[in-house]
């Protein structure tokens, strides 16, 4: 993984001391709220219902031992000893004081790690697919065009006050798993007829209140190009971008009101433009400095199959059930890749305590050459793990909690902090995916219904991105009441799509059994096992689900 | 209001005109650009130092043909959150290669200065009371650039890529 030079430790040690002199000025009231607001919302500082939330960047979700064991300090001395990991691959906390930030930042900065950017109308976080560098058919590592683009991006003069906050996220295969579709800027890194590699450049995707897939903006973008060619779409949608709604801010709307067409003729005028110009792109020389941190790790040599491993799936049923779910292959013969589940059944989604992420730190050292990866779906990867060490592996995560068999089961949910911490939510998010977590415990039941994601979005901005889940849940406030819409047939792969509204909302009580409902239909109408749940609702529409969801309407009629 | 120009708390010499306030021939005007459009050959001829400010949304475009002619480009940031005008000041130095002021005015606050002397500014209207040594700190505060911009910075990567070069001239 990527380490700093003196250039990044003094880039990071500077930003710090930046922050604490603006804290400094707060504190002594030399600031306003209102002047300091602007400043702390650069560093991840939000102010939330309850205390200080501190959003701290993990780029493209990679992080080492070391790393995760200062967040796991940060938690326990600066918190209430949990972290909550998002869907942008960052880790939060709830409960820091304004005094301690920089002190926060400090030690951040001590293991190459910091806040920069985390929120604000700027570009975020650069997100990639959890699994890079290790699964097959990966035309190559996705954190590297990720590294290069939070390097360029970091402070950046020009696109630090856009119309509205802008990610990136880039996938290395087809197969997409890092949502890139649903981005301001998706990037799927793909060869063209000459065997060069570049970049598909979607523009436009984007959640919220006006849900957006995105558009090809350019089908073939050579690597060498990438820095230019984001300046170019940057800046004609820093310059064209609305700024009188903050709704309709988001690049998405631009692309929408401009047309794909007409966007992609001004980005390319721009790009022709700014490249006679001016130098943004990498020379090649450091392009391949940073690509040397993601060259492939020295695997030793293992057998594709391991005769410990399938023993010890005969022997211990919840191995067996959890290899099944939360295990997969890996590039290399002899190893795999683990999806650490942080969806405990009743469990927050997302959350860690800092003694769970002291031993992931320690399993990481020791099971998966010192790297971990946070995932959009908000849990933890260990991506280079040797089959003979899965059960040894397995036990220890057991002890800790660490070890639901749900990875991408209809347990494995997404959900945003909701009304209990944030301020803008309208309704709980967590308490719902809890009861929904308890209502599915049987494993038995959850591998019966197979593949089924639900996201659940406190509110319209849609941070639990209801919108592309299977099954999405939106709450609603109506006159001081919780209410839950509910959506089918979304889904954030490389086959995105939005999900529809199904019918009237429930009350917090009766989500929980209309997902249920939803559940029993599909079993019930599925042509057999192997029939997904999207797949049955695109076969069967959404009749028969609302037949059993909304009898009394049937009735009317 | 106070000036830093260059670094320097400096005297300003710039009127700002409301569109319906008559000019003085004698005092150094900036006036909006429906007064420069409408008023253009009058204004040229009788003002050897004129200026146009810009709102967001009013593109270098409008004046490229007359920037020769022009001493100041005021930028206004009507809200600092409003960022359009460092486009435009990248724009104003790097695609039409002006060389004259380029000034921020407007919601100008001490921890956008950084991004804005690197932008292509080179003047800034501050809150009274602002000191040159305030201003050149917060420009100071982070040493180095990941990227390229309108001022003299080389970005990390060229230093980096100096480095080695560096290194064996040392041994």
């Amino acid at each position: 993984m990527y380490r700093y030079d003196e250039f990044d430790a003094t880039f990071v040690h500077e930003r710090v001391e930046q922050f604490r002199d603006q804290v400094a000025r707060r504190l002594s009231g030399e600031l306003t709220e209102e002047e300091f607001k602007p400043l702390r919302l650069m560093n991840g500082l939000y102010l939330q219902l309850h205390a200080y939330m501190l959003r701290v960047a993990i780029p493209y979700g990679t992080l080492s031992g070391t790393q995760m064991r200062r967040l796991a300090h940060i938690a326990r001395t600066y918190d209430k000893g949990f972290g909550h990991f998002t869907t942008r691959q960052n880790i939060q906390y709830n409960w820091p004081t304004l005094e301690d930030a920089p002190r926060i930042l400090e030690e951040l900065a001590e293991v190459e790690m910091h806040a920069i950017q985390t929120s604000g109308n700027c570009i975020r976080n650069t997100t990639a697919d959890p699994y890079a560098g290790a699964i097959k058919d990966e035309v190559e590592d996705p954190r590297i065009a990720s590294e290069v683009i939070r390097q360029w991006s970091s402070l950046h003069p020009e696109f630090s006050f856009l119309p509205r906050k802008f990610k990136i996220a880039v996938t290395g295969t087809t197969h997409d798993r890092a949502a890139v579709k649903v981005h301001d800027i998706g990037l799927v890194i793909k060869r063209n007829a000459a065997g060069e590699v570049g970049f598909e450049v979607l523009v436009g995707g984007g959640q919220g209140r006006t849900p957006m897939i995105a558009k090809t903006i350019r089908d073939f973008l050579p690597k060498q190009y990438l820095l230019s060619y984001l300046e170019a779409i940057l800046r004609v949608y820093n310059m064209l971008g609305r700024r009188d709604n903050k709704y309709k801010a988001r690049i998405k709307i631009l692309v929408h009101e401009t047309g794909i067409e007409e966007l992609s003729r001004l980005v390319e005028a721009e790009w022709e433009s700014l490249s006679r110009e001016t130098t943004v792109d990498l020379p090649r020389a450091e392009y391949e400095r940073i690509a040397a941190y993601f060259e492939p790790p020295d695997l030793a040599p293992a057998e594709a199959s391991s005769a410990a491993f399938e023993a010890a799936q005969q022997e211990d049923r919840d191995f067996r059930h959890w290899v099944r779910t939360n295990v997969k292959e890996h590039k290399v013969d002899g190893y795999a890749v683990v999806d650490i589940s942080l969806k405990p059944i009743g469990g927050v989604p997302g959350d860690a305590t800092a003694d769970q992420m002291d031993l992931v730190a320690d399993l990481a050292e020791r099971y998966s050459q010192d790297e971990l990866r946070v995932t959009h779906g908000q849990n933890l990867v260990l991506a280079h793990v040797a089959k003979d060490d899965l059960h040894a592996l397995f036990k220890e995560l057991a002890g800790a909690g660490l070890a639901t068999a749900n990875s991408r089961l209809v347990s494995d949910i997404i959900a945003c902090p909701g009304l209990d911490y944030c301020a803008l939510a309208n309704a709980r998010s967590i308490p719902i995916a809890q009861d929904i977590s308890r209502r599915f415990d049987s494993l038995d039941r959850q591998f019966d219904i197979g593949p089924l994601e639900i996201k659940i979005s406190g509110c319209i901005n849609a941070c639990g991105h209801h919108h592309v889940g299977h099954i999405g849940i939106l709450g609603v406030d109506r006159k001081g009441t919780e209410y839950y819409q509910l959506t089918l047939g979304g889904r954030a792969d490389e086959n995105a799509a939005i999900g529809k509204i199904l019918g009237p909302a429930f009350d917090a009580d009766g989500v929980v059994d209309a997902v249920e409902t939803i559940v029993d239909t599909y079993l019930e109408e599925r042509r057999g096992p192997d029939e997904t749940f999207l797949d049955a609702v695109e076969r069967l529409g959404f009749q028969p689900f609302k037949d059993r969801l909304y009898p009394q309407k049937q009735a009317a009629a | 209001m106070a000036l830093i120009k260059n670094g320097r708390l400096t005297a300003d010499r710039w009127h700002l005109y409301e569109d319906d306030a008559p000019l003085q021939p004698d005092i150094p005007a900036i006036v909006s650009l429906a007064r420069f459009k409408a008023e253009r050959d009058a204004l040229l001829r009788a003002h050897a130092d004129l200026g146009v400010r810009l709102e967001p949304g009013e593109t270098p475009d409008a004046i490229a043909d007359d920037l020769d002619r022009l001493s100041v480009i005021a930028l206004n940031f009507p809200s600092f959150t409003d960022g359009r005008a460092y486009s435009y000041a990248r724009l104003l130095r790097e695609r039409h290669g002006y060389k004259g002021e380029v000034r921020a005015v407007g919601n100008v606050l001490r921890d956008q200065y950084l991004f804005m002397a690197r932008a292509g500014f080179d003047a800034f209207e501050v809150k009274e009371g602002e000191s040159a040594e305030a201003f050149l700190a917060a420009t100071k505060a982070v040493t180095n650039a990941y990227q390229r911009a309108t001022d003299t910075r080389r970005p990390i990567w060229e230093l980096r890529g100096a480095q080695p070069a560096i290194a064996a001239a040392a041994e």
